[in-house]
């Protein structure tokens, strides 16, 4: 597949500013300033940006636990997300929702979401609504391998079908579940040909490669805004980090660590093949590294600078009226 | 003013909303009557036939039959409310919560607050429980209790056609997801109800009859039991007040407490299991908010700590009955 200049540059800045986004996150939370759970995107960043490069702003996303990839490329403001992952009033989510609850409803980001396989049936509401109002927005849903073997995806998958709706169902296959290996935990040969079983294309391809992943979608996409029904991708790649931050990964190899860290890396496979082919230069992906870095600094910084919500904001948003 | 059934009065809301906005979609198993059968259209209008005829007028593309799949009938429905459509989702028997209580408990309850304040979710959840069928343990609980106990969930929990009709309405029209529940004792019963459309609000209990001696409150059908044996102590000189809350989240605590303030006494009468229960919830208001007003214990007339039974004998004795509840209310009223 060839693509534009404009094209490759934007998939190389959206992935660096993800990982530069989530090894910031990952600096923050060592150094003891984020509450909670976090869980890192860094690795998985050519699936996100590989779909979410087809969307439009009014098209929609249900995330995972592990959802901050998902909310740049689809295009919520780093600043914000990283309020609200400090947990500051001026975040995302005013600071009630933290890293697994990001939403940003009017860029169709639907949520992160920290029930694992909560999302998929979420999602196909959301086609619901677009092929009931007759919109020509598709909704996608990124589900782990692990939510991958949860009844409400196959709920999910089975109710689009039937009712042919605009929905991709996107897996991320990472190799685990926490710490529970793929191979282990599905039963089936392997998830997309599961998935296919549902009565819908499924393909798997390599979530390590942006162009792999960017194909696929090009099809699943078209299919969907042609009324085609939903479409299935798995796409196999693996964690930089662990299951959450801090993860020590004892269920894993050093050698399989290594070759996820230093071999498979998505960002670097990208830079190698793009500078081989000519397509882009070293000095245009030299500068986009330098302005991601830079606008994710300024993120941490607005983020320290926040304010703490008020104890009011406790009682308040819970209902629109009561 | 027409009789109407509870269940006519229901189908009579979907209608009126459905031709008001487009938006209103109804989703669940047959509730379109059935689909890809070789029979005839509109078999069923939803297994109680609530939906009735409405697919006739707004066809199949707003009364969508689905699959028996709870969490994605749940889960749809609370993705289509958070991106425009107001959907109206039938559970059926309110039992199979069971299997789709994470849509409801960790996603659509969740959305405004988790999305700090972004999110409307104006989502409806229809569905029939209660003791009275021999339907068993897995089609004849109440279960409003664990919805009540849910913040971002609306609990509705009408008695009458008039309040079905008009709760459901309410119910339609309103932002945030809402538990809207229908005895399956009460889907015959007939009473009147305007041509026209118009709504109860939610959070304000109807006195369904008032008199000086002691407080009465009751759900769904446990009202009629109240109401039958309010008229036999009446007879027999003691006079209740009978309160229907109608919605139990929210749940109007003052004119309970204004009620108990001038009868000192209080019956609380639910058809539910009593652990944790809106009996016990309404019975805790009284004893924090009004001590000093009571002149004798809060009683609570319940179903035991047991699932529903099958057999007739076993399930009347289940379900609380009006003696039951005349027998309490002439204990409280002679206290001291």
């Amino acid at each position: 597949m060839t693509l534009d200049r404009d094209t490759l540059l934007l998939a190389y800045t959206m992935m660096r500013r993800i990982r530069d986004f989530e090894e910031r996150v990952n600096a923050e939370f060592v150094a003891g300033h984020i509450p909670g759970f976090v869980h890192l995107y860094s690795g998985e960043e050519a699936i996100a940006v590989g779909v979410c490069m087809h969307l439009d702003a009014t098209d929609y996303i249900g995330s995972t636990h592990r959802g901050h990839g998902h909310s740049l490329a689809k295009g919520c403001d780093s600043k914000r997300m990283m309020l609200e992952i400090l947990g500051k009033a001026e975040g995302l989510c005013a600071g009630k929702g933290g890293s697994m609850h990001i939403a940003d409803l009017q860029r169709g980001m639907l949520g992160a979401n920290a029930i694992v396989g909560g999302s998929p049936p979420l999602v196909i509401g959301a086609a619901l609504t677009a092929k009931t109002l007759k919109s020509d927005r598709v909704a996608v849903a990124f589900t782990g391998d692990g939510g991958s073997n949860q009844g409400t995806i196959f709920e999910a998958m089975n109710m689009a079908v039937v009712l042919q709706l605009p929905a991709i169902f996107v897996i991320e296959n990472n190799g685990y579940g926490e710490g529970t290996a793929v191979e282990y935990a599905v039963g089936a040969k392997d998830v997309a040909q599961r998935a296919a079983g549902f009565g819908m294309p499924a393909v798997a391809v390599d979530g390590r490669d942006f162009f792999a992943v960017y194909d696929a979608m090009a099809g699943a996409l078209a299919r969907a805004r042609a009324g085609g029904g939903p479409s299935f991708i798995e796409a196999r790649c693996a964690r930089i980090h662990g299951h959450y931050c801090g993860d020590p990964q004892a269920y894993r190899s050093k050698e399989e660590l290594t070759q996820a860290r230093e071999v498979h890396d998505p960002i670097v496979g990208f830079r190698r093949r793009v500078l081989e082919s000519g397509e882009l230069t070293a000095s245009e992906l030299d500068s986009i590294d330098r302005l991601a870095a830079e606008e994710m600094d300024a993120a941490v910084a607005v983020a320290h600078a926040g304010s703490t919500p008020s104890v009011e904001a406790l009682y308040t948003d819970v209902y629109a009226t009561y | 003013m027409a009789r109407t059934s509870f269940r006519q009065a229901l189908n009579d809301a979907l209608r009126s909303e459905m031709r008001r906005d487009s938006s209103v979609v109804i989703i669940g198993e047959d509730v379109a009557g059935g689909a890809g059968g070789t029979g005839t259209d509109d078999a069923y209008g939803g297994i109680m036939g609530v939906t009735r005829g409405l697919v006739g007028e707004f066809g199949r593309a707003r009364v969508i039959d689905t699959p028996i799949t709870e969490s994605a009938i749940v889960g749809m429905a609370a993705g289509a409310a958070m991106t425009g459509l107001r959907p109206v989702a039938e559970l059926m028997f309110v039992d199979f919560l069971g299997v789709c209580l994470d849509q409801i408990l960790n996603q659509a309850a969740k959305f405004r607050y988790m999305f700090g304040g972004r999110a409307r979710t104006p989502l409806v959840i229809r569905a029939m429980f209660g003791a009275g069928f021999s339907a068993g343990a897995q089609h004849s609980q109440c279960l409003y209790s664990i919805f009540t106990h849910i913040p971002g969930l609306k609990v509705v929990i009408p008695s009458s056609p008039y309040d079905a009709k008009g709760l459901l309405i309410q119910a339609i029209r309103d932002d945030d997801p809402v538990i809207f529940l229908e005895h399956t004792k009460l889907y015959d019963l007939e009473g009147e109800v305007p041509a026209e459309s118009y709504t109860v609000p939610f959070g304000e209990a109807h006195v369904l009859r008032e008199g000086g001696d002691l407080t009465i409150v009751a759900l769904a059908r446990m009202t009629h039991m109240a109401l039958d044996a309010a008229s036999a102590l009446a007879e027999k000189g003691v006079e209740a007040t009978v309160i229907d809350p109608r919605t139990t989240s929210p749940l109007d605590e003052e004119t309970i407490l204004e009620s108990v303030a001038a009868t000192g006494r209080l019956l609380v009468v639910d058809e539910s299991n009593p652990r944790c229960s809106v009996a016990s919830e309404i019975a805790a208001v009284v004893a924090e908010r009004a001590f000093r007003d009571l002149k004798a214990p809060i009683r609570r007339i319940t179903a035991p700590h047991t699932p529903v039974p099958f057999s007739p004998v076993l399930e009347n004795a289940y379900i609380p009955s009006s003696t039951a509840i005349e027998t309490a209310a002439m204990e409280l009223a002679r206290w001291s």
